[in-house]
């Protein structure tokens, strides 16, 4: 427990660095940085309704992606590597303000990300988020996937103004708690808010062959690739959108309480992983990356191992 | 047990018999005669009653039905009818038609989510919610088709739709206060009269 607490500390102590730093890192669109409050305003673009989609060849490729985006596992499963849909993590189909919609996402692509150190592509973009979130493998550019989901987006972000930021695009950054974080309150806020959906062990809920609550951690959750890996990130999805229907909720410093005991656990390995080690990996794609726990040492145990 | 009902002989022998045939209080009514059988309004298999807007019972969740007899007893779910019949139910009688009710198959329903396209009101709230007003789809916590997940949260699939409206206009009523962390409370205190009556029409309708 004692060990845990140094990691701990330690990496809220790198966040306090790192957030002194915004001012470079906003250029790198690995990390989508957005203010707390600015979309309190409530001065959200709407994108168009579902009843709008068109009659037509167009139509029918939006209504398919959208299918694929709530769907994933079921509806593109030769691309996906464990039990989790893009709808997930993007709520509201990807239309909710401030859960990463997709309407804000389209407009700004293509543009560089530190992640893979080049200027990426929409398609890029959402190639990565099968590699990572979804634990699998990159949809062919040209493939039905990525034309369907690229006219989702592209229907969703109609009408939308392009070439700046839109207010609730990604999840509004949350401030960490003054002491850091603290892995045992996380566990109790977990048990008392989270478990009756995710599981005891965050293992998730299914009805038949599917999850209806996603798993968190282990074998069938996002890998240690993914952004939702990093502690501050998960802090401001959680606060946004958990638990289900009464996001806001939650203070800052239990959403991210919360979202350290989350990602305190094993997931898949890092697909990037470097000949085979957790170091390395940590010093090239972790050590800069937000708050995060990948390589470091958590009641005894060396986390970033993966699960299969 | 025998401290509450030793001294009426007669009271206390029924009660010798049902502990030998407990799957009888469900047809015959418990120990205690205020625990009425529950035959007579869930149904003789406790296939529920549509006229009555009396609920099915056969397939639910041992726990959730626990839960609700537990709750109709301590008023967090309020109910005239109920809340005798669970409150003169003891311990025992509980456990056993928990177990024989949840043992029996809830009928097969077509596993609908989100992925599929919608048209009529019911329909949207159930597989789109109305994310405006922090209400998520329902089945997002019911599972796809209404079906039910674990032991928490409990089908809607082809319950009567009278059934179904008084309970989401119990939440508004506040008479029914017994969800977890208000994770239902939330939601039927916001939904409209339409709303109600269009989205218990759908999921009363997903039978077979
Ligand atoms: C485990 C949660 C999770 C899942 C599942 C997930 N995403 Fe994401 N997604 C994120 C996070 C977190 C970000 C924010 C990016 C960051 O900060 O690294 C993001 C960002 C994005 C963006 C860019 C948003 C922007 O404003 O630039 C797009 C587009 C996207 N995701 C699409 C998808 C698609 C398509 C899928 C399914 C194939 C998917 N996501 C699955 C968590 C998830
Ligand atoms: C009422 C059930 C419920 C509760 C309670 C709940 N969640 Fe969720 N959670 C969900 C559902 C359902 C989704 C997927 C959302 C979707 O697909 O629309 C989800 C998605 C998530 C995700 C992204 C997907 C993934 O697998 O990583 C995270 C992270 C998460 N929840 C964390 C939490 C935390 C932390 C808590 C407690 C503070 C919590 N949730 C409470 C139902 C719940
Ligand atoms: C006189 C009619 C009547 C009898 C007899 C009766 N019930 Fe009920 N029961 C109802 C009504 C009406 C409701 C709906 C209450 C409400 O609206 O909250 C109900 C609801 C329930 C529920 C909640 C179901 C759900 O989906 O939440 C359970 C469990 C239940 N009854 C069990 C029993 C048991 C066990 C017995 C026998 C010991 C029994 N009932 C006898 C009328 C009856
Ligand atoms: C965030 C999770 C969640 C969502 C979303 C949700 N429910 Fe529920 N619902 C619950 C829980 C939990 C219960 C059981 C409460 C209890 O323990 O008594 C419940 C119970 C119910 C009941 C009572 C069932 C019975 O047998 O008595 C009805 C009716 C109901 N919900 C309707 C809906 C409708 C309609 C929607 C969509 C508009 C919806 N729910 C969305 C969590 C949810």
């Amino acid at each position: 427990m004692k060990i845990s607490c140094t990691a701990v500390l330690l990496s809220a102590f790198g966040f306090a660095s790192f957030a002194a730093q915004g001012a470079e890192i906003a250029e790198d669109q690995s990390q989508i940085l957005t203010r707390p409050d600015s979309p309190a305003s409530g001065r959200y673009f709407r994108p168009p309704l579902e009843r709008e989609i068109p009659d037509n060849a167009f139509g029918k490729l939006v209504q398919e992606g959208r299918a694929i985006f709530v769907d994933t596992k079921n509806r593109a499963p030769e691309y996906v590597g464990n039990g989790l849909s893009c709808g997930n993590c993007h709520l509201e189909q990807g239309r909710r303000a401030n859960s990463a919609p997709l309407w804000a996402a389209y407009t700004m692509y293509p543009a560089y990300r530190k992640k893979n150190d080049r200027v990426n592509s929409y398609t890029e973009r959402l190639q990565g988020c099968f590699q990572f979130s979804m634990n699998g493998k990159a949809p062919e550019a040209e493939s039905r996937v990525i034309a369907a989901l690229t006219a989702y987006s592209y229907w969703l972000a109609m009408g939308a103004p392009t070439g700046q930021e839109l207010p609730g695009r990604a999840y509004p950054e949350v401030p960490p708690p003054a002491g850091g974080f603290d892995l045992a309150k996380g566990e109790r806020i977990y048990a008392d808010q989270c478990a009756i959906c995710h599981g005891a062990d965050g293992e998730g809920q299914k009805a038949g062959e599917n999850y209806v609550f996603p798993p968190l951690w282990g074998a069938d959750s996002f890998n240690w690739g993914a952004g939702m890996h990093r502690i501050n990130t998960a802090a401001a999805f959680i606060k946004e959108n958990m638990p289900l229907g009464k996001g806001g909720t939650l203070s800052d410093e239990d959403a991210w309480h919360v979202a350290a005991f989350m990602n305190s656990h094993e997931r898949p390995q890092d697909p990037r992983l470097i000949d085979g080690s957790v170091e390395k990996t940590r010093d090239k794609y972790h050590a800069n990356d937000g708050v995060n726990l990948y390589g470091m040492v958590v009641n005894g145990r060396m986390l970033g191992q993966g699960v299969e | 047990m025998i401290l509450r009902y030793g001294p009426i002989a007669g009271i206390f022998l029924v009660c010798a018999v049902h502990a030998q045939a407990p799957a009888d209080v469900y047809s015959r009514g418990g120990a205690n005669p205020a625990a009425v059988a529950c035959a007579s309004c869930h149904g003789a298999q406790g296939e529920g009653m549509e006229a009555g807007g009396f609920p099915r019972l056969a397939g639910l969740p041992a726990d959730y039905i626990k839960k609700q007899l537990a709750d109709f007893a301590s008023g967090a779910r309020a109910n005239p009818i109920m809340q005798p019949i669970a409150s003169a139910l003891t311990r025992e009688e509980i456990d056993t038609l928990a177990a024989m009710l949840t043992a029996q198959a809830y009928p097969e329903v077509a596993p609908v989510g989100k992925g599929a396209e919608v048209q009529e009101l019911g329909e949207t709230l159930a597989l789109r919610g109305a994310w405006d007003r922090n209400i998520p789809e329902c089945v997002a916590c019911h599972g796809p088709g209404g079906r039910g997940v674990g032991e928490v949260f409990p089908p809607l699939a082809g319950q009567p739709a009278q059934y179904l409206a008084a309970q989401l206009i119990a939440w508004q009523q506040g008479t029914r206060t017994n969800d977890p962390n208000d994770l239902m409370g939330h939601i039927g205190r916001s939904l409209t009269a339409d709303e109600i009556e269009a989205v218990s029409k759908y999921f009363a309708g997903l039978k077979k």
